[in-house]
């Protein structure tokens, strides 16, 4: 493979605290090195803004309720695609667009990973064959555990062992990478028709508490050494005064030590964390409690969380939360589609307008904004828009801009149609922080990457991570005054190199580069009764056979599988 | 107001896509410009003028140029196409599409439309002296937001699916109608002036139909309340009036329920 | 020895069996036994390996018959078919994995084609309804773990999904129902006496076409609302007998079929079931479900859908963005409006399945059949490709009534020289990337797929 060497960028690598350093990057086998042969090809960057690929903790992209949501919205098509460039595929979709333009503007923006942020066990299948047909992009799924028979029964009998051996089992057989919770309870609640509003309600029939399935589900996640830790969605989504609830949750990890070889240092990653900083009694007095959510985590060192922001757009949500989209659907009337999925988990998916003009959709973007600007460790909080839910991941160039430019915010508040009441109840009008170029990089590559114990592959520039390097047409100094001027450069790079591939020049396709499936498989001691177990559910509660459930090796071609091995 | 007249020279094997004739799309172009613009036939790409004899230069602006398609066009979809002002007058038939998303401007057609007349239309007029197909005055596949401005007219006879998803603007048949008028819809008026098979609002929220002839089965979900005389169309009816779609969920206004309404001529 | 393989999928009806226990003699060659299987699915196997399968293609001569070609030549008819044509339309795929559904995703936007399948002329109205509504849904087992009302609305499962009852609806015993139908009240909707009716606790006899109009009462009478004495043929007694039950219900599930699908009202028909499925879940929980058709006709809608954003009638004439409105790109539509000139079937059989007038219509153009059986579509063919049996001959992802993933098996080898759908697809692209002198697109390429799974381990 040739030989690339990026001259005279400045260059943003939290990972060695570089922070807008000029200096020259090169890429060999697809790899970062130290230095450059004479016959590299030569990349001039000077002006330019350089850090490594991207790396997406959080996003809905592949999957039965992506496409689902993509099913029942021919109108997100209608007017919002994207023309094909010419030699390439189609690209579809706006909200939640096709594969190929999932890969294509994940690319155009600098991403090298995505990881898909709720597989259904069942579905696996599915999701590994979106995964196989979006190009570029590497990309990991994370199945989906807080509501799972299995687990309920083993956590709620203390048997963490079993949890762990099962755990194990699913990772390789659906080609998982982590433990997903879905309002741990809550999902399984709604299979009757209910819902889990609190950590102490009780799931019918199996009798576990959401508090008791979150620790447990963290223990075993310790136990087992996964690469990342538990990845929670909590209860209450969405609702007023929900921030309680998300810090009780978030105290469960109090006291809890990550375990594992990946350099990951949290327990828990509390996702979306926009949609839980609710305050208020009701949507009339709804209020942002974004300081009180970020304080609790500012000394909390063990916690991580991604952000969730609202981007103001027309939008699908989807969610693992059954119970949710249905309560969401009761608010906005528009149409609503389910999927509750046998002994595992549910998704529901609603189309959802934020608009300027609704004085809680307005609060609602503050929140997710102000997360980012009240927060002290740029390393543990990530951006993302849970896309689809509160936005498309192509608006996050929209994100960094308003994070980086208090006029661009100013500009967006006096666009709302009660920007009074939205400054009322929120603190954003009067917070002046301007997020820089490093802590954007923070957020975006270093700090995801090592939260998902990626930090050997992603997250910087070192000798030896992936050569993965996006080039934008930024001048560090001398930042447009114009926010769409940035905005416009980070959505388009002027070069991205994957694995030390050109894939995108210009903002432009050049290449379907050397797209990878990665997933964990943990070694576990054998463990004959849940092995049992497993056999038994599936002769008498699955409807699918155990041989056709595991997913085929060739459904995730060109995989990069992380071992980890449990101690007996 | 400037005419370019378009006359049908050659007809297209397959049905031919004209995003090209509307006033939006020709304003400001001189006959040759206009002759050149693009047109579909599956994936081939042809010249407007390979279909048509151009006559004319349009205006400098939609609002000032009258497309006038002097002939045959029911192979022809499109026409008027998100069109915002203007005027365009086809002396013949349409296929699909006429008036679709449009804005603004008047459209007559001398002979009938296919399927999917005024789809999502927002503003301006159609004039329809024929009959018409399918979908008047629908949505799109999915969208909830049906039509929302303008008057559409068909003074023939028209299909089923009339206004579904109708938020508002005016429709009227004048004709018979076959089934489904106004179904989920959210707004506007539909006047129905002949008689409808059935499925009148069904799964309606809120907005008025008339229907000036007789509904042979009438959805349960429909509760007469009172007969009135009103104006409809320029003339006086007394109408039976209906409340409904009781099966479907309503919004609230000042504590009270909105209901859809339902008119039929009173016997 | 014979071998005895299990948990093998079946390649007929919507409910997907993966159950079947396939017997196979030493050679691999002959299909001894089937079990489990429904009569039909049995019978599907036993097909494979009768004698009389075509194994090469066969292109139509001036004389009107049809002489043996080879693939090659077969790929390059094809390819310039595709090339040619202004507008070729596409369809099928009522029997093939989702791997060939991928691979003719290349073809077609290659092609500039028009993409559908059989839902087109079956469940098109639920896609229509499910775009303007939503799709409240649930997998088969939660219907068999938790189901204790049962609604058969428009379809006949006894007959068209013989083991739907017993395996998923009505008679499995699950782990909220472990007293099998005695759990369960099994309310069935049609006009006609149906065996389906015969096996339920409540059968209203609706009169042919006004579905939408009992829909409606239904959910007026849900609301509290007083309905007329009768509607639509059902005395108001029995409807609010079957909205009692509802109501009682701790999970509802609704099945439907072509009754809705493809009576007046269509999509409507479907739309306000949804509709009503919606209410229930203001009450207790309620799911519903098309009763697919085919082994794999829920994998087109799901592939095509991540692939286009669409799940059927997606014209790709334009290159550059993809177009779908049922009515205009909708098979029947194109060929009865003449808007289209050529036909590939695939997988299917347009020529016993579509109007006699559309197929005249179609016929005046090139037509060309990939199918493994002889058919009517293959007869009237100018060119019939044969290929590998799926689920039989080879494996691959299917998608259940319910859009369950499930990964078939193929228990034999197919007929010496046959290939399967997805690398003749395959073929047909690289052929037509020859013609056109262009660079294919793979994101994988199929040759390093196979090198890298042979790596993997």
């Amino acid at each position: 493979m040739a030989e690339l060497l990026i001259k005279n960028g400045s260059v943003f690598d939290p990972t060695r605290s570089i922070n807008g350093d000029v200096m020259d990057v090169a890429i060999r086998d697809g790899r970062i090195v130290e230095s450059a042969g004479p016959n590299a090809k030569v990349i001039d960057a000077s002006g330019k803004t350089v850090m490594s690929g991207g790396v997406d903790i959080h996003a809905h992209v592949a999957g039965p309720k992506v496409n689902a949501g993509r099913t029942m919205r021919p109108e997100d098509k209608l007017f919002k695609s994207q023309a094909a460039a010419g030699g390439y595929r189609m690209e579809m979709g706006f909200s939640i667009p096709s594969t190929f333009r999932t890969g294509y503007d994940y690319a155009r923006m600098g991403y090298a990973f995505v990881m898909e942020a709720a597989m259904p066990p069942l579905h696996s299948p599915h999701v590994h064959e979106e995964i196989h047909d979006t190009p570029i992009v590497d990309e990991a799924a994370l199945p989906v555990f807080g509501n799972n028979w299995f687990v309920l029964e083993y956590l709620k009998r203390g048997e963490i062992e079993n949890a762990a051996a099962y755990i194990a089992w699913l990772l390789k057989a659906s080609k998982g990478y982590g433990i997903k919770v879905v309002n741990p309870g809550g999902t399984e609640a709604w299979g009757w028709g209910l819902n889990c509003l609190t950590l102490d309600d009780a799931v019918p029939y199996f009798q576990i508490t959401p508090k008791e399935i979150v620790s447990g589900l963290i223990e075993t996640n310790e136990a087992l050494g996964l690469p990342h830790s538990v990845h929670i969605h909590q209860n209450d989504l969405g609702n007023p005064g929900n921030y309680r609830t998300t810090i009780d949750t978030l105290r469960l990890a109090e006291g809890v030590t990550a375990k594992n070889r990946f350099g990951r240092e949290q327990v828990i990653h509390s996702t979306h964390l926009q949609f839980h900083a609710y305050g208020g009694d009701g949507w009339g007095n709804f209020e942002s409690k974004a300081r009180e959510v970020v304080d609790y985590v500012n000394g909390q060192k063990n916690v991580t969380f991604d952000l969730g922001a609202v981007t103001l757009d027309e939008t699908t949500t989807m969610t693992a939360d059954g119970p949710f989209e249905h309560h969401l659907n009761g608010l906005n009337h528009l149409k609503w589609t389910n999927v509750d999925v046998e002994l595992e988990t549910a998704a529901g998916v609603v189309p959802y307008v934020y608009s300027p003009s609704i004085r809680v959709c307005g609060i609602q973007w503050a929140i997710g904004l102000e997360l980012a600007l009240l927060c002290k460790d740029m390393d543990r909080c990530f951006i993302s828009t849970d896309h689809p839910n509160a936005g498309p991941f192509t608006r996050y160039p929209r994100i960094y801009t308003w994070l980086m430019s208090r006029k661009f915010r100013d500009e967006t508040i006096g666009s709302f149609k009660y920007s009074d009441k939205v400054v009322a109840a929120t603190e954003i009008a009067g917070l002046d922080r301007e997020i820089s170029l490093y802590e954007i990089a923070q957020m975006t590559r270093s700090g995801p990457a090592k939260a998902l114990g990626l930090k050997d592959l992603y997250g910087g520039l070192s000798p030896g991570q992936d050569g993965n390097v996006v080039i934008y047409d930024i001048d560090p100094a001398n930042l447009p005054s114009d926010p769409s001027k940035l905005e416009a450069a980070f959505q388009r790079a002027a070069w991205f190199i994957k694995t030390g591939e050109v894939v995108v020049k210009d903002g432009e396709i050049m290449n379907h580069g050397n797209k990878r499936t990665l997933w964990v498989r943990a070694n576990v001691p054998e463990n004959p009764q849940v092995k049992r177990d497993i056999h038994d559910k599936f002769i008498k509660d699955y409807t699918v056979g155990l041989q056709n459930y595991e997913v085929r090796d060739y459904l995730a071609p060109n995989p990069y599988v992380i071992e980890v091995e449990m101690e007996a | 107001m400037p005419i370019v007249k378009l006359t049908p020279i050659a007809q297209p094997e397959l049905c031919l896509d004209c995003y090209a004739i509307s006033p939006d799309a020709l304003a400001g172009l001189t006959e040759s410009g206009i002759a050149d613009l693009e047109v579909w036939e599956g994936k081939v790409r042809w010249r407007l003028g390979d279909f048509f004899e151009v006559s004319g230069d349009a205006g400098r602006t939609p609002d000032e140029t009258h497309v006038v398609v002097d002939g045959d066009a029911s192979r022809m979809k499109y026409i008027g196409y998100k069109m915002t002002g203007g005027m365009i007058t086809v002396n013949g038939s349409a296929d699909m599409y006429l008036g679709g998303w449009m804005k603004g401007g008047k459209i007559h057609v001398t002979g009938d439309v296919d399927s999917f007349c005024g789809i999502q239309m927002e503003g301006g007029e159609i004039m329809v002296d024929g009959r018409a197909q399918n979908h008047v005055g629908c949505a799109y596949r999915g969208d909830w937001r049906g039509m929302r401005g303008g008057t559409l007219r068909i003074r023939g006879d028209a299909g089923n699916d009339i206004g579904t998803f109708i938020n508002g603007g005016t429709i009227i048949v004048e004709g018979n109608a076959f089934i489904h008028v106004s179904t989920h819809g959210e707004g506007g008026t539909v006047i129905i002036k002949g008689d409808v098979q059935g499925r009148v609002g069904g799964q309606m929220v809120k907005g008025d139909i008339f229907v000036l002839g007789a509904i042979q089965h009438m959805l349960p979900g429909f509760k007469k309340v009172d007969t009135i005389e009103k104006e409809v169309d320029g003339q006086p009816y007394r109408l039976d009036h209906y409340v409904g779609d009781l099966g479907e969920r309503h919004p609230s206004s000042r504590g009270q329920q909105v209901l859809g309404n339902l008119y039929v001529r009173a016997a | 020895m014979p071998v005895t393989h299990t948990q093998v999928g079946c390649p007929y009806c919507g409910a997907s069996c993966d159950d079947l226990e396939v017997v196979v003699s030493d050679d691999g060659k002959e299909i001894l036994e089937v079990r489990n299987a429904c009569a039909i699915g049995n019978e599907i196997f036993h097909h494979a390996t009768k004698p009389g399968r075509v194994t090469r293609p066969r292109l139509r001569q001036e004389d009107g018959t049809h002489k043996e070609i080879s693939y090659d030549e077969a790929v390059d008819y094809a390819a310039k078919v595709m090339i040619e044509a202004k507008k070729p339309l596409i369809y099928g795929f009522g029997s093939t994995n989702c791997e060939a559904m991928a691979a003719i995703g290349r073809v077609a936007e290659k092609g500039g084609a028009v993409l559908d399948n059989c839902a087109s002329i079956c469940h098109g109205p639920s896609f229509l309804a499910i775009f303007d509504n939503g799709y409240p849904s649930c997998t088969l087992g939660e219907v068999k773990n938790r189901a204790d009302v049962v609604l058969f609305w428009g379809c006949n499962p006894m007959h068209a999904h013989p083991r739907h009852a017993s395996r998923y609806s009505v008679f499995p015993r699950g782990f909220f129902t472990r007293r099998g139908h005695k759990n369960r009240f099994v309310i069935c909707i049609d006009p006609r006496e149906t065996d389906t009716a015969k096996i339920s606790n409540l059968h209203l006899m609706v009169n042919q076409g006004h579905d939408y109009d009992l829909f409606n009462a239904f959910r007026t009478a849900l609301r509290g609302h007083e309905i007329p004495e009768e509607v639509a043929g059902v005395p108001r007694e029995q409807i609010l007998e079957g909205v009692d039950a509802m109501k009682k219900a701790r999970f509802i599930s609704i099945f439907y079929g072509m009754g809705l699908c493809h009576t007046d009202g269509r999509n409507h028909n479907v739309d306000i079931a949804i509709s009503l499925t919606r209410d229930l879940n203001a009450i207790t929980k309620a799911t519903i479900m098309a009763m697919r058709g085919h082994y794999n006709i829920a994998g087109p809608g799901q592939v095509w859908s991540w692939s286009y954003g669409f799940p059927y009638c997606i014209d790709l004439s334009k290159g550059s963005v993809a177009h779908m409105n049922p009515g205009d790109t909708s098979s029947i539509d194109l060929a009865m409006r003449n808007d289209c000139d050529a036909f590939f079937n695939i997988g299917t059989d347009a020529g016993a399945h579509f109007p006699i007038e559309a197929v005249k219509k179609l016929r005046k153009h090139p037509w060309i059949t990939i199918d493994p059986n002889i058919c009517m579509a293959s007869e009237i063919a100018d060119l019939h490709i044969p290929v590998a049996v799926v689920g039989v001959e080879e494996g691959g992802v299917v998608y259940r009534m319910d859009n369950v993933p499930i990964q078939f098996k193929k228990v034999i080898e197919p007929p010496e020289g046959v290939i399967s759908d997805e690398e003749l697809f395959n073929r047909i692209y690289m052929r037509m990337c020859e013609l056109t002198e262009t660079e294919p697109v793979w994101i994988h390429h199929p040759a390093l797929d196979v090198a890298k799974a042979v790596t993997e381990e």
